[in-house]
């Protein structure tokens, strides 16, 4: 008896707490219009703004909030303002999936996101049946192929494939043939082994070892020491910083000299600062934003990269990086697309599909119905890091 | 092989001496509280992030070092007084989901503070790593293992062979009977979480340099430091070290020798055969139970 009485205390907190969720619950933006009337066009993004890939999430948050500002400030999308939520999903793939399906109820018409390759895989069923187009950030090619599969799928990151090719190519002129796998323990890092082997099978690379580690591992050491036991010429990893850094510090700190090869995953100044150093004479295929001073001033990326370096510089006072630049692409792909479309879907995804000649920050896009990537080889290059800095190797 | 072997040991040693630490701190507030603090990870990493702040206005590490004890310190007694005191008479459940909440306030501040960045600290000692029979060790691994070391030496000399250790201790059995000794057991629990906030800053500003700090990696550490202490017996501070160094050389062998992919779900079934096969730790914690 004396139990049931001290329950029913609960029911008022209960129903308060109820109460306060709906209150917060139903705080929900209302669309807004502008003075001329136009009704806005809502757009979601879903990043990786906290946990092991903020290092990404971060500058695509603060560029796309930058490309949203200048784009109301001309007048938005055919007289129509464009108002852009965005959301965290704590780089978790049951976050991403929560955080798009509330996207969907709030009617967007098109999602940006996510930042890394996991959370980017377990959205697609959703965007699937909800027939909304979404525009990656991540880099694995499995996002958007098969694209029978993922008809509301694309993305702006070169895929692993251009990537691979490129590294391929260093090792191959280099005449390195044996050679070490390393890779995170997700999407990110399985997609990169899985493309890299058959490419690698292809030209006669072979891999003496394999090695995986996670996201939040500490010391990669004792990956490291079967690497360095295996006799490998150079060793490739295909991870996202802190990781990523972790890995370099190690690699120095064992003393290994062989050719130290990472992804376009670590293409921020973010990792080259957590290395402590250890970054000087890591190789990497990276978009032309981080050589952006060093490429021929006839590219015909040029200005565009240049422009997006002030004005990002210009508004948080440090230098962008590919990440943001994937941000931009997507954004302004959308941006083209919501134009000649309107506010129909399935009209967006026809006009992201047609997409030909949009000069990016990743390189120039050119989709159809068998590529929702639309980059080519020629969008990336090989850099060195040299004293913290990004060397074009030539 | 050798030379594989010994890097792979001095490998877990590393991660073992971190280890060892968390496992430390979480026993000896044990000892003195019967919390179960699983904050514990949370005060290594602010008190790293505190350093981290210290060395980007440009305070030399030396400094940087005592100044972010002090404030860790101080952290721990605050939270103390406003979450633990108040609590006071509650059941040690009850303590232990307080400190569930404490966890998760602690990470909501450094999120809000420090934002999602993963941050460096730089070593204590210049130069590259020391090769010792063809195995590289980096000397920060060596700045831990001696934190470790001295921890260990404190506190098994204090809850061992002092009396007010001893003291301290009993207080945790008989609240009543510490009182009437004239022992005041709230003073002793602040006192508690003022080291503990210390222990846990000392602990990241000597793992910082070789794991990064972002603020959410307290948990797995908080985590990690739990089981090195359960497989101690929980009130064992010399099973908390062996516990921790056991871990670290496991994980490092196992991901080493067999597949990096295991390393996780290692720790996580150790803490489970332990559980359920001796509770009481590995090494023979059954002769405390008999005082």
């Amino acid at each position: 008896m004396k139990k049931s009485i001290k329950s029913w205390k609960f029911i008022p907190c209960l129903v308060l707490l109820l109460a306060l969720s709906l209150i917060v619950g139903g705080c929900g933006t209302n669309s807004q219009t502008d003075a001329a009337g136009k009704e806005a066009y809502k757009i979601g993004a879903v990043i990786d703004i906290s946990g092991n890939s903020s290092s990404l999430g971060v500058p695509e948050r603060d560029t796309l909030k930058m490309m949203e500002e200048q784009l109301n400030a001309k007048g938005g999308i055919n007289g129509h303002p464009v108002e852009l939520e965005i959301l965290d999903n704590k780089s978790t793939e049951q976050e991403a999936v929560t955080a798009v399906k509330g996207l969907i109820d709030k009617g967007v018409l098109a999602v940006i996101g996510c930042s890394s390759s996991g959370p980017s895989m377990a959205m697609i069923p959703t965007v699937q049946n909800a027939k909304i187009p979404m525009i990656s950030l991540a880099a694995a090619s499995s996002i958007v192929e098969p694209v029978s599969e993922r008809q509301w799928v694309f993305k702006t990151p070169q895929s692993d494939i251009v990537m691979v090719n490129k590294i391929i190519g260093y090792l191959q002129s280099n005449n390195l043939q044996k050679v070490a796998f390393m890779s995170m323990n997700n999407s990110y890092g399985d997609g990169g082994k899985k493309t890299f082997a058959v490419a690698a099978k292809e030209s006669n690379i072979t891999i003496v070892a394999e090695e995986k580690f996670a996201a939040d591992d500490k010391d990669m050491t004792p990956q490291l020491t079967r690497v360095k036991a295996s006799g490998s010429q150079a060793v490739i990893v295909w991870a996202i910083p802190p990781s990523a850094s972790i890995l370099t510090k190690n690699f120095k700190d064992m003393g290994l000299t062989i050719p130290l090869i990472h992804s376009h995953g670590v293409g921020n100044q973010n990792f080259i600062d957590l290395a402590q150093g250890a970054a000087d004479g890591v190789i990497l295929p990276i978009g032309k934003l981080a050589v952006a001073d060093q490429i021929s001033a006839d590219d015909p990326q040029k200005k565009v990269l240049d422009n997006y370096i002030t004005d990002y510089t210009k508004k948080y006072n440090s230098a962008p990086n590919s990440f943001g630049g994937y941000a931009v692409d997507a954004f302004n792909l959308l941006v083209n697309a919501i134009e000649k479309a309107g506010a129909d879907r399935t009209a967006i995804r026809d006009q992201l599909e047609k997409t030909q000649g949009y000069t990016g920050i990743s390189g120039i896009f050119n989709m159809s119905a068998q590529d929702h990537n639309g980059l080519k080889p020629d969008s990336a290059v090989m850099v060195r890091i040299e004293n913290g800095k990004w060397k074009l190797i030539k | 092989m050798g030379e594989q072997l010994l890097q792979l040991l001095f490998s877990g040693l590393t991660v073992g001496s971190i280890y060892s630490l968390m496992g430390l701190s979480i026993v000896s507030l044990f000892n003195i509280t019967g919390i179960l603090n699983l904050a514990q990870g949370e005060f290594v990493v602010i008190g790293a992030l505190i350093a981290v702040s210290l060395c980007s206005i440009g305070m030399p590490m030396i400094v940087v070092f005592p100044v972010s004890i002090l404030l860790a310190a101080l952290l721990g007694g605050l939270i103390e007084r406003l979450t633990i005191n108040r609590a006071r008479g509650a059941s040690n459940l009850n303590m232990l989901i307080i400190t569930i909440g404490i966890s998760i306030s602690l990470r909501g501040l450094a999120l809000l503070i420090w934002g999602t960045d993963t941050y460096s600290l730089p070593a204590f000692t210049k130069g590259g790593p020391l090769f010792l029979g063809g195995a590289a060790l980096n000397p920060q691994s060596i700045w831990i293992f001696a934190l470790a070391v001295v921890n260990f030496a404190g506190m098994y000399l204090f809850f061992e062979h002092t009396y007010w250790g001893k003291a301290v201790k009993a207080s945790v059995n008989n609240r009543t009977g510490a009182r009437l000794q004239g022992i005041n057991p709230h003073t002793i629990s602040l006192l508690a979480f003022v080291t503990a906030g210390g222990l846990g800053a000392a602990a990241g500003v000597s793992i910082g340099p070789i794991t990064m700090v972002t603020y959410d990696m307290g948990f797995m550490l908080g985590v990690k430091g739990f089981v090195a202490a359960a497989i101690g017996g929980l009130s064992n501070v010399s099973g908390a070290v062996i516990g921790g160094l056991f871990l670290g050389i496991l994980e490092a062998f196992s991901s080493g020798l067999i597949s990096s992919s295991l390393k996780d779900a290692i720790s996580i079934i150790i803490l489970i055969l332990v559980l359920l096969f001796r509770p009481e730790g590995i090494i023979g914690a059954k002769r405390e139970r008999k005082i």
